[in-house]
């Protein structure tokens, strides 16, 4: 805006510049899922030519064509239907998932209901509380847990990722930013009127904030067909590992089958970015505003 | 009849007034059974060795300390942040400062977001057709380093982090940009100040309530960086980025359940203290 005001020759090329510099990079950045969808549509034969340098381990490169010379959806047939492994894995993804963010909305959203609402005793330091524990990377808090699942025989479940992932704090601060945003006096005129807690809650509490929960979860969503750790230390069996572990495990030497695997994977986050990317923006930006009221 | 009735009555009344607890009760009663718990047993277990159960009061303490790769890791762990965050911070204000000049720029950002929601295990084949000797980046240099082999590793794992963050932080940075009031700017400007002086003098200051979300919500993510190192490299990476979540996976699956209480009180206390540190820093400065 203040920029906008004179514009002799330098502030033009000023300008080009900054622009060259924000969509180059931008488009740079988004390269590495260009390359992706792009292998996926080469066959095996052709990959096993471009990437003979890397497995015979020559002193040529690795070859890189944008338009493949025969593109082909072979390999998205042979996951979809030849490798049934595949789906067992990306339905534990997404069970996993979706079972997570229905207990964050069980547990985290009347917990942020009672701090963002009520005032009591103690609630300076059971926020302190909660930024910490949003803090502390998994590793830290890892024995723990793998304490009391062992103890209480969910190791190796699907629950042992689960039940963790549902008391993180992270959901909480998001969904508090939202409930901060509803006035007092809405919900003290209810309270009038006889309405009891509960009510208040589900009848006012939720739908107001509604924007908010779901940017939150958004955001929860992404950052679970993530998880990467908890899977790793706490369920042996592969049969049920998340997809996130699985790619991995695909040598280089199928990179075409790899790429349509990653491809898959990618879809459905892009999906729900590309659907709900305003709201993403919008957790995003309540998460750091929460962190701030929060400390 | 009526008694019934003022029972159920008084009781509802009870019901209501302890509402915040009863909101609260679950996400805590979970919290208390996965962390606070077992934590308690975390610290009981860092004073005795596992191997027979006795007490050895700071002798895992002293063994921590004197292990070489523990020492590596901290200060590996330590390297990365000093020098991811600032880079980040950096990079992502330039961006913003841009963007925020031309609103019509705004749907660029998307491009810069998009990295986030990329599951880590999906770039790992990129990064090695980008990063092996064979790769596209020695293609281009017309070079054969090893670069996940060598020092150019720990710049790899910071040029991922960036991959991955710079939108998260350039839509903080645009938020807290748009925050600062025209009035101020035009004001700065009536009084003769040029661009770059009003930058300094009206809009970094401005931006001092988000730079201290920006850089705990960065800190948060920095530990999630493993995640591609892992991947890439395994359990045992080149030297300079064992980090301690490295160091953490393997005392897991070793069993080595001594060190690892020790290491995880250890972080708490530092982490926690950071915090609180944080949040005197910010406090005293707003307030």
């Amino acid at each position: 805006m203040m920029y906008r005001k004179k514009k002799g020759i330098v502030g033009r090329i000023f300008r080009v510049l900054q622009f060259i510099i924000v969509v180059g990079l931008g488009i740079l950045l988004c390269m590495p899922v260009l390359i992706l969808v792009f292998g996926s549509i080469v066959d095996e034969i052709e990959w096993s030519g471009r990437i003979a340098p890397l497995i015979m381990d020559t002193v040529e490169y690795i070859e890189w064509k944008w338009i493949p010379d025969y593109p082909t959806l072979v390999n998205f047939r042979d996951l979809l239907f030849f490798t049934p492994q595949f789906f067992t894995l990306f339905w534990n993804s997404i069970t996993i998932v979706l079972l997570i963010l229905l207990g964050q909305m069980l547990v985290g959203l009347p917990g942020a209901w009672s701090l963002a609402v009520y005032n009591f005793r103690g609630k300076k330091v059971l926020f302190s509380l909660y930024v910490i524990l949003m803090i502390l990377p998994f590793q830290v808090t890892m024995l723990s847990k793998y304490l009391v699942l062992s103890k209480i025989h969910l190791l190796n479940t699907h629950w042992a990722v689960i039940l963790p992932a549902v008391f993180s704090t992270f959901p909480v601060f998001l969904f508090y930013r939202s409930f901060c945003g509803i006035s007092k006096e809405v919900l003290e005129a209810a309270r009038m009127d006889g309405a009891n807690e509960w009510r208040i809650f589900t009848q006012m509490g939720l739908p107001l904030a509604r924007g908010g929960i779901f940017a939150a979860l958004i955001l929860d969503f992404l950052e679970g067909l993530n998880m990467m750790e908890e899977p790793m230390a706490f369920l042996n069996d592969k049969s049920l590992w998340p997809l996130s572990l699985y790619l991995p495990e695909i040598s280089i030497k199928q990179a075409g089958m790899a790429c349509a695997a990653s491809v898959i994977t990618l879809i459905v986050s892009f999906f729900v970015f590309a659907m709900f990317k305003d709201y993403l923006e919008m957790g995003i930006i309540s998460s750091a505003l929460n962190a701030k009221s929060g400390i | 009849m009526k008694k019934a009735y003022n029972y159920i009555l008084r009781n509802k009344a009870g019901l209501n007034r302890n509402a915040k607890f009863l909101f609260l009760l679950p996400g805590l009663l979970g919290i208390t059974i996965f962390i606070f718990v077992p934590f308690g047993d975390v610290v009981i277990r860092s004073f005795h060795t596992s191997l027979t159960g006795e007490f050895v009061g700071l002798n895992n303490y002293k063994n921590l300390f004197q292990n070489t790769a523990f020492r590596l890791a901290v200060h590996n762990t330590i390297r990365f942040i000093m020098v991811c965050l600032p880079l980040l911070l950096l990079i992502s204000l330039l961006l913003a400062v841009m963007i925020n000049g031309a609103p019509k720029w705004e749907k660029y950002k998307d491009m810069y977001l998009l990295p986030m929601a990329i599951p880590a295990a999906t770039i790992v084949l990129v990064w090695k057709m980008l990063f092996e000797k064979q790769g596209f980046l020695n293609k281009t240099m017309e070079t054969h380093i090893d670069f996940m082999g060598t020092e150019y590793a720990f710049w790899i794992l910071v040029g991922s982090y960036l991959w991955k963050n710079i939108g998260f932080t350039l839509v903080l940075w645009l938020a807290g940009l748009k925050n600062i009031s025209r009035e101020i700017l035009e004001a700065a400007k009536v009084d003769g100040a040029t661009g770059i002086q009003s930058f300094f003098c009206v809009t970094l200051p401005n931006l001092k309530g988000s730079m201290y979300t920006i850089v705990v919500i960065s800190l948060l993510n920095s530990f999630k960086s493993f995640r591609e190192v892992f991947l890439v490299s395994g359990a045992y990476p080149q030297e300079d980025i064992y980090l301690l979540q490295h160091i953490f996976n393997n005392w897991f699956t070793n069993l080595d359940f001594d060190k690892m209480s020790v290491g995880s009180v250890l972080s708490a206390l530092f982490i926690g203290s950071l915090c609180m540190l944080l949040q005197k820093l910010w406090n005293g400065e707003v307030e």
